[in-house]
């Protein structure tokens, strides 16, 4: 971790030229420490960011241990319905759905821990399993959008001309409709018919739906700055070094390109993962998202806000999850910005 | 002038039919499936499959496909599985709640955003900075959907200060409007506020640092008037913007989790039970009307900007 300064690394001529070991030396002492290092003792900084990111983490350790918590602790599936059941609250019996059709509030017990829904099914195993769904979409989206995104930045401010003209264009196409309703497009067209790229195959029904069309529409977003990187970068010297040393244009793209613009594709990612969770809820609450009977936290609010005021914890819990989560990875996706954006620096931030 | 705008309305034409043929594409040419099955819904019978399929000219070639299905939604033919209503007429009945909540919606969130990004950036680094920040970060991270709902729940159901939901016309009965219209139009905004009022923050921190602006204080000019005539002026730029092209996807349809949870029967009120009713023919016609919209609504921005700024018609 730590560089010694007195020690001569390996691979400098330090025995020919003193001068120059020392000035390298005292530069590594001052803070020559590489940028990621230091963007991450920055972070490291940022109590709040830290905080907000760990409660992130806490979600999604809890959700990935759903299977455990519905074995051991609930004795029930996501989908199990107890319509007719009832449940020992305090020594009382009582439904679990009233004749009525108000599903019984949080028991604050094993069974029914937050509340039954209105086909009486347990919330926090919904909730877990909904949750776990939601951020499966969140992270395969960001992962399917930073890929694209990255690829397409490239190759359009690499080669510029025609290949930029046409990605460029594409992703103008795809800017110009508004987020929500190019997803509710793909999605209603997609959820009848499934996806079918020849070698697989994806069912109407399936988590990997909403997952591509929420990264696919996404990927402007990410692309158009990165792209107008690229074109300024091209025209450095270490790209003209690498390219006089006989490096073919994917070497210099991946290997001398990438590397900086990586730090603006970490800044990204959070800030992707939140809106992807965001816009998973809001096409699943319009029913063109997650398809029932697979639980999401949108689909869980988009059942509950049919039963308010009577029934307020269908809509309560589920939504205090997905704001504690999307507000955990904003906040910390806020750190590693500040950390990382060297602007951050300049700026006044709190 | 006659040149750029010539330009710009050209490129705007190019797009517009991108984007005709590009949602053509989602609806009707995406792999796997039979469109006329996409079209009908995962409920419609065989027979009306097959009346799908002869309407829209599904046994036909895709060019000729692509032309049969612009006509139909530009002679406003098309009509719906689920009720047998004509789209385009359905959209036209629908305007005006939809305009109603961008118009309301976005006076108050352009207001709100300048101001809380004004007083944030005064004070920046102070309390009320951080009070500010945290508010705008928990607005950015609360889905429309679930806001409407929970102020639904407090001023409509547990107050009782508020309807719960649905539309009155203006014309009808302008109070009712108005009381209706007051918490979506909040709802909607909040988000908003959160995200311009840290862009409008940002952008007057950096400017602040402009030499004209130190040169605006050597003069002795009052903080107040470098604020608003040197400093705001500029960062208010990429505000408005924004302004516009948000602006134009809540009436081309971006404004659907709020009209739905309202209840207020506008165009994405519309797409949205069309969605649950698995009826794709009003989907397809909005997706490319609030496309349309959009598209057409950056082109008059871009226009204005070069009627304001000269810069920008000499470099375009």
């Amino acid at each position: 971790m730590a560089v010694d300064p007195t020690a001569p690394s390996p691979g400098t001529s330090a025995a020919l030229e003193p001068g120059v070991a020392l000035g390298q030396t005292a530069v590594a002492g001052e803070g020559g420490v590489g940028p990621y290092k230091l963007a991450l003792r920055r972070l490291r900084r940022n109590r709040t960011a830290l905080a907000f990111g760990a409660m992130f983490l806490v979600i999604v350790v809890m959700c990935l241990c759903a299977p455990l918590y519905s074995k051991y602790v609930a004795h029930t599936t996501p989908s199990a319905n107890h319509i007719t059941d009832t449940v020992k609250v305090g020594g009382k019996t009582e439904d679990v759905v009233s004749p009525g059709g108000i599903p019984i509030g949080p028991t604050w017990q094993g069974r029914f821990f937050l509340g039954a829904d209105s086909n009486g099914r347990d919330v926090a195993v919904r909730l877990l399993y909904g949750g776990r769904n939601s951020l499966e979409i969140g992270f395969i989206a960001t992962l399917i959008s930073c890929l694209l995104a990255t690829i397409i930045a490239l190759a359009a401010g690499y080669y510029r001309g025609v290949i930029d003209g046409v990605l460029s264009r594409t992703m103008d196409l795809i800017w110009a409709y508004p987020v929500i309703l190019l997803g509710i497009a793909l999605g209603t067209a997609l959820a009848v018919g499934g996806l079918d790229f020849g070698l697989f195959t994806v069912s109407g029904a399936s988590l990997w739906i909403p997952a591509i069309i929420i990264g696919v529409v996404y990927v402007p977003y990410m692309a158009k700055p990165l792209r107008g990187q690229v074109l300024s970068l091209r025209e450095k010297e270490f790209v003209e070094a690498a390219r006089s040393q006989g490096a073919g244009n994917l070497r210099i793209m991946f290997r001398e390109i990438l590397p900086n613009v990586a730090s603006s594709i970490i800044v990204f990612i959070p800030l992707m993962i939140a809106n992807a969770i965001l816009l998973e809820a809001a096409l699943s609450f319009l029913g063109a998202g997650v398809q029932p009977p697979n639980p999401s936290w949108g689909t869980m609010i988009g059942d509950g806000i049919r039963l308010i005021p009577s029934a307020m914890h269908l809509t309560l819990i589920p939504g205090a999850m997905l704001v504690l989560a999307v507000l955990g990875i904003n906040v910390f996706g806020d750190g590693v910005r500040d950390a990382l954006d060297p602007r951050a620096e300049v700026r006044i931030e709190h | 002038m006659a040149r750029f705008l010539v330009r710009r309305l050209l490129a705007m034409v190019v797009v517009l039919f991108a984007i005709s043929v590009l949602t053509f594409l989602i609806f009707e040419a995406i792999p796997n499936g039979d469109p006329a099955v996409r079209l009908g819904g995962r409920s419609s019978t065989p027979e009306t499959r097959e009346a799908i399929r002869k309407d829209w000219g599904f046994d036909k070639p895709i060019y000729e496909q692509y032309a049969i299905t612009m006509r139909k939604i530009f002679t406003g033919t098309v009509v719906s599985y689920s009720q047998q209503i004509n789209v385009v007429d359905e959209i036209k009945r629908d305007l005006p709640a939809t305009l109603s909540l961008a118009i309301g919606a976005g006076v108050i969130w352009l207001g709100f955003g300048i101001l809380f990004g004004v007083i944030s950036a005064v004070n920046a680094g102070k309390l009320t900075d951080t009070s500010l920040t945290v508010l705008s970060l928990i607005g950015v991270s609360t889905p429309v959907f679930l806001l409407g709902a929970l102020v639904l729940w407090a001023f409509a159901y547990k107050l009782t200060i508020f309807p719960a939901g649905g539309y009155v016309p203006l014309t009808q009965d302008p109070w009712g409007w108005l009381t209706h219209m007051t918490l979506p139009w909040f709802v909607l905004s909040v988000l908003f506020i959160g995200f311009y009022s840290r862009v409008l923050r940002s952008n007057i921190l950096d400017t602040i640092n402009e030499d004209y602006v130190r040169t605006a204080r050597a003069k002795g000019l009052s903080e107040r008037r470098i604020l608003i005539h040197h400093v705001l002026r500029n960062s208010l730029i990429p505000v408005v913007s924004l302004w516009g092209l948000d602006f134009a996807a809540v009436i081309g349809g971006g404004a659907i989790l709020t009209e739905t949870v309202f209840n207020l029967q506008g165009v994405g009120q519309y797409a949205a039970t069309s969605i649950q009713q698995l009826d794709v023919p009003p989907v397809l016609v909005i997706t490319m009307f609030g496309a349309f919209f959009v598209v057409v609504l950056s082109a008059a921005v871009d226009i204005v900007y070069a009627l304001l700024d000269p810069r920008i018609r000499l470099s375009a």
